[in-house]
């Protein structure tokens, strides 16, 4: 196959990978090195005498790893999002945060810890306005007779304006003493009080997210074209348009719901995936995947480990992603 | 192979060409003559299936294809539009190779077969130096042979084309409809819509003349069209010579001054 000079591309990166997944257990007040590292995750699976205090185990499984995974998951699916909304919209400047995708499932997740939800039921909420956020801008994006690219960035910014001001109610009408500073810290963007059990709600939607858009890659491709040309290539465009909707939008409220807002990433790791390996998606989703994953665990390392005090992912990203924004704004015209 | 019977088509509910009949067979390069706004557009856009026919039917063989899938439909009409999708960076390969797409399974991709198909359409128009080029930056010629090829490795029968020559500059127009040429002598059908009465003299097998939301068939244009169909459908003075090249006589379309 022709694509095998990129495929390198994929095991260079997955190394890089597993590179960083294990040097970030080494990150954070607590130290913990290598050998006891190797030793605390192989005695989960073979019998290893232990030889480490129990503040070891704790850290590594309870704090470290969820971390870990769920750095991974969100910058994963934040990252998928972002590249398959941009080939659906054919449009390279959106991403679930400037579709306003991500302050509907914000905004959802909000309302849910208001009404005191449990976990399925946050992610539930979540995904409703998320679907009901990227709807919205799709349809008064068509309506805007203007340059289709910069209407439907900004249909996005007023959708999510609208979004946020009303998760603003909420926070103005959320108990001060419990539910107001819980929603408030997730809101920042953060992994900071991610839990196991955190984990395990996530990963089968952000699975379920992930699957089918690997498995139709290839159709991707086709459905990044003009409408006519992927309809008369033989596309379903309208049936595809919805599968992908609904898994980028299930990744992006399943992310959303334990990490609060996380910004830029959608649209800094495909771009980024884009120049390294080209725009078929047969091979830009797996880079996609695997540098999203990379980008978050190590923006994560440095929110954590920068300073005594940690500091909230999302201003993070949002400082390596705005000014990369306006640099895509000011070269986009030109090319 | 193809009939077309009574078709209208328009957007909404505004008619733009109306009670269009033609039959079309393989081999045939059907051309579609009229001035701008004349409603050539919409009239292959309701062919190729991206407009619904206000009346009428259009039949392959026996079938009406207004219940056809897109995937139906891809195996036999190929469609290239006048814009081109420029967003993301395919290579000219890429895009051959998406013509296979209505052949691979829901969550397939393509197969080496169906890369040694797009190369071989690359191939029969001698553009496999276009191969890792990427699309977006390519010349408008270099582009229209890649649909070209596309619609080869898409094996359709019949290959519907939207000015094709437009914006092309001397050579490549000859170059673009050499190969189109080709593809009907192949047995594929043609249907492209043109600015230039001359293709429909030299190569056409039939010439479809839109004006005031009609249609005039003229079959065998090379002998059939004249000049007072031209003036009528254009409202200009034209003359219709004969030039002697050889032993062969090529028909030119003269503008009066």
């Amino acid at each position: 196959m022709i694509k095998t000079k990129k495929k390198h591309y994929v095991y260079i990166f997955t190394i890089i990978l597993i590179l960083v997944f294990f040097i970030s257990f080494g990150i954070g007040r607590y130290p913990v090195n290598v050998v006891q590292l190797l030793k605390v995750l192989l005695s989960k699976f073979f019998p290893i005498d232990k030889d480490w205090p129990d503040t070891i185990n704790t850290i590594v499984f309870q704090v470290r790893l969820p971390r870990i995974i769920g750095a991974m998951l969100v910058g994963t699916s934040l990252s998928l999002s972002g590249a398959v909304y941009q080939g659906m919209f054919k449009n390279p400047l959106v991403s679930p945060d400037i579709l306003g995708v991500s302050s509907g499932a914000a905004f959802g997740a909000a309302l849910a810890i208001y009404l005191s939800f449990n976990t399925v039921g946050i992610q539930i909420t979540s995904f409703i306005f998320g679907l009901i956020a990227v709807g919205l801008v799709y349809l008064i994006s068509t309506k805007i007779k203007e340059d289709p690219i910069i209407s439907l960035v900004i249909t996005g910014v007023l959708v999510g304006s609208i979004f946020t001001a009303l998760t603003s109610l909420i926070k103005y009408l959320a108990d001060t003493d419990d539910k107001l500073p819980t929603i408030t810290f997730w809101l920042m963007g953060s992994l900071a009080s991610i839990s196991p059990r955190d984990i395990k709600a996530i990963v089968l939607p952000i699975l379920l997210g992930i699957i089918p858009l690997f498995i139709l890659r290839w159709r991707l491709n086709v459905l990044s074209l003009e409408e006519g040309e992927a309809k008369t290539l033989g596309l379903n465009t309208a049936r595809l348009r919805i599968i992908v909707i609904m898994c980028s939008t299930l990744m992006t409220a399943a992310s959303v719901s334990v990490s609060g807002m996380i910004g830029w990433i959608g649209l800094v790791i495909p771009h980024l995936s884009r120049m390294i390996v080209g725009p078929d998606y047969r091979i830009l989703l797996p880079t996609t995947l695997l540098l999203g994953s990379t980008y978050l665990l190590l923006i994560d390392n440095i929110a954590r480990g920068l300073t005594t005090v940690e500091i909230p992912l999302g201003i993070l990203t949002s400082l390596v992603g705005a000014p990369f924004f306006i640099i895509l704004l000011l070269t986009n015209k030109r090319s | 192979m193809l009939y077309v019977k009574d078709l209208s088509c328009g957007y909404k509910d505004k008619p733009i060409v109306e009670k269009v009949s033609f039959n079309g067979k393989p081999g045939d390069i059907i051309c579609l003559l009229g001035p701008n706004g004349s409603g050539k557009s919409t009239l292959i856009k309701t062919l190729v299936g991206l407009l619904e026919p206000m009346e009428g039917s259009v039949y392959i063989g026996d079938e009406n294809i207004k219940t056809w899938t897109w995937n139906r439909r891809a195996k036999t009409i190929s469609y290239i539009p006048q814009t081109f999708s420029s967003t993301f960076q395919y290579t000219g390969l890429d895009i051959v190779l998406m013509g296979r797409t209505s052949y691979l399974g829901f969550g397939s991709s393509p197969t080496e077969e169906d890369e040694r198909i797009a190369l071989e359409a690359m191939e029969m128009l001698k553009i496999l130096n276009l191969k890792d080029k990427i699309y977006s930056k390519m010349s408008g010629g270099e582009r229209q042979l890649v649909k070209i090829a596309q619609a080869i490795a898409q094996q359709s029968k019949i290959i519907i084309m939207d000015e094709p020559t437009n914006n092309l500059d001397f050579g490549n127009q000859i170059t673009t409809l050499n190969y189109l040429n080709k593809c009907a002598d192949r047995g594929m059908m043609v249907i492209m819509a043109t600015h230039f009465p001359e293709q429909a003299l030299s190569f056409g097998t039939k010439a479809l003349l839109v004006k005031n939301g009609g249609v005039e068939v003229v079959e065998e244009p090379e002998k059939n069209l004249k000049d007072a169909d031209l003036k009528k459908l254009y409202d200009v003075d034209v003359e219709i010579v004969e030039l002697r090249r050889k032993d062969k006589i090529v028909k030119m379309c003269l503008p009066v001054y």
